[in-house]
């Protein structure tokens, strides 16, 4: 074997010969670094929207009642509305078992490891509901209020719980998450009274330096006080899913989320 | 940890580049990142380092530019610098203000190496020497 006559070279490693001068090029892209959840979650979208489905996306920390929340709202909306969930956790059929319980269809996606909800996961759970006989699909993402506020799941509004146990600066310190909110809901407002070092007014004080004129409504999903504002919301912007579509609806009711 | 299963997302989208552009490697990915997208810039240069092995883009070095967060008054117009919990407007301190930089989570480009010929379909990639 040699290097002057060619008997080195085999069908298989000549390409290495003809190989051109080897250069670095640079290609722009300008693409976002999420474009493939995004497609999905327009694909989503566009879903819920040919069913006339609202889309809510539920975020808040673990614990801060999205369960609960859920569990007292399909007992005031039981006789008016067809509701459906998709449950995120990590492990365990808890939540949705707790869903059931109320009679309403309920999916359970359990991620493992990851912190939250991608738009594929959620077109896994949609095909295994019936949308056409559903009004609201409430998506309660990984209670987590980091992560979950980057992927966008094909919702129509976010809606971020903060629960009076918590921090009232939560908006300041998870500005992502609750920059993206489109309606924020104080919970566990029953437990108010008990707590010295929960001020309301400085939690939607916080929330308006984030430059977000979302509503911030107080209530109690436990002693089923102050829900009226959130279902009547809910009532709207069902209504507003459900209308014929004209041209561009989707884009009206489209979330701000991801729009980078 | 979503800088992962971003980093993932990315790869994907750099390898389908370097196959259309039949390049061998890719080796620089350049993005911009915004501090309202909700990545951070260091946990996601961790996180490419865990992704990339095993991939075209295994000695790719990862660049990113750090977007400035600026916002404009829809009051009184005026284009000011913001910080990530206080986009109110600084001049007259409005709340109805449009973000008009900051949550950027773009892939900028990509620098490939070689490139413009097609290698063989049994070839494996991996184990391409440059002679």
């Amino acid at each position: 074997m040699c290097n002057t006559c060619g008997c080195t070279i085999t069908p298989a490693n000549q390409y290495l010969l003809y190989r051109p001068v080897e250069q670095q090029h640079t290609l722009s892209v300008l693409n976002h670094l999420l474009a493939e959840n995004n497609a999905q979650a327009a694909h989503n979208r566009a879903h819920f929207d040919a069913h006339g489905v609202l889309a809510l996306n539920l975020m808040s920390s673990p614990g801060a009642g999205k369960t609960a929340l859920l569990e007292a709202t399909i007992a005031a909306l039981r006789d008016e509305m067809r509701i459906a969930v998709i449950e995120g956790d990590l492990e365990t059929e808890n939540d949705a078992e707790r869903i059931r319980a109320q009679g309403v269809p309920a999916v359970q996606i359990t991620t493992g490891t990851a912190c939250h909800l991608d738009a594929h996961m959620v077109h896994g759970a949609l095909h295994q509901i019936d949308l056409d006989r559903i009004d609201i699909v409430f998506i309660e993402n990984v209670g987590n209020l980091v992560c979950p506020a980057s992927f966008d799941l094909g919702q129509h509004r976010n809606v971020v719980l903060l629960s009076v146990t918590e921090g009232d600066d939560k908006p300041a310190k998870y500005p992502v998450m609750f920059r993206a909110a489109d309606l924020v809901l104080l919970t566990k407002t029953d437990l108010l009274p008990h707590l010295d070092d929960f001020d309301p007014a400085q939690a939607e004080r916080c929330l308006r330096r984030l430059a977000n004129p979302a509503p911030l409504w107080p209530l109690s999903s436990k002693k089923m006080t102050g829900l009226e504002p959130w279902l009547n919301w809910l009532r709207g912007h069902a209504r507003k899913a459900s209308a014929p579509a004209p041209a561009h609806s989707g884009v009206e009711l489209s979330s701000t989320l991801n729009h980078a | 940890m979503h800088e992962l299963s971003i980093c993932q997302s990315l790869i994907r989208q750099i390898e389908a580049l370097a196959r259309q552009h039949r390049a061998q490697a890719i080796t620089r990915v350049t993005l911009q990142i915004g501090p309202l997208s909700g990545v951070a810039p260091e946990l996601l240069e961790q996180a490419f380092r865990v992704a990339r092995k095993g991939t075209l883009a295994e000695t790719a070095r990862m660049v990113t530019w750090r977007a400035p967060i600026r916002v404009r008054c829809e009051q009184c117009g005026k284009e000011s610098a913001a910080m990530i919990n206080h986009l109110t407007c600084a001049r007259c301190g409005d709340g109805h203000t449009q973000l008009i930089s900051g949550n950027e989570m773009q892939l900028v480009s990509v620098e490939l190496l070689g490139g413009g010929h097609t290698l063989p379909s049994n070839g494996n990639q991996e184990d391409t020497a440059y002679v």
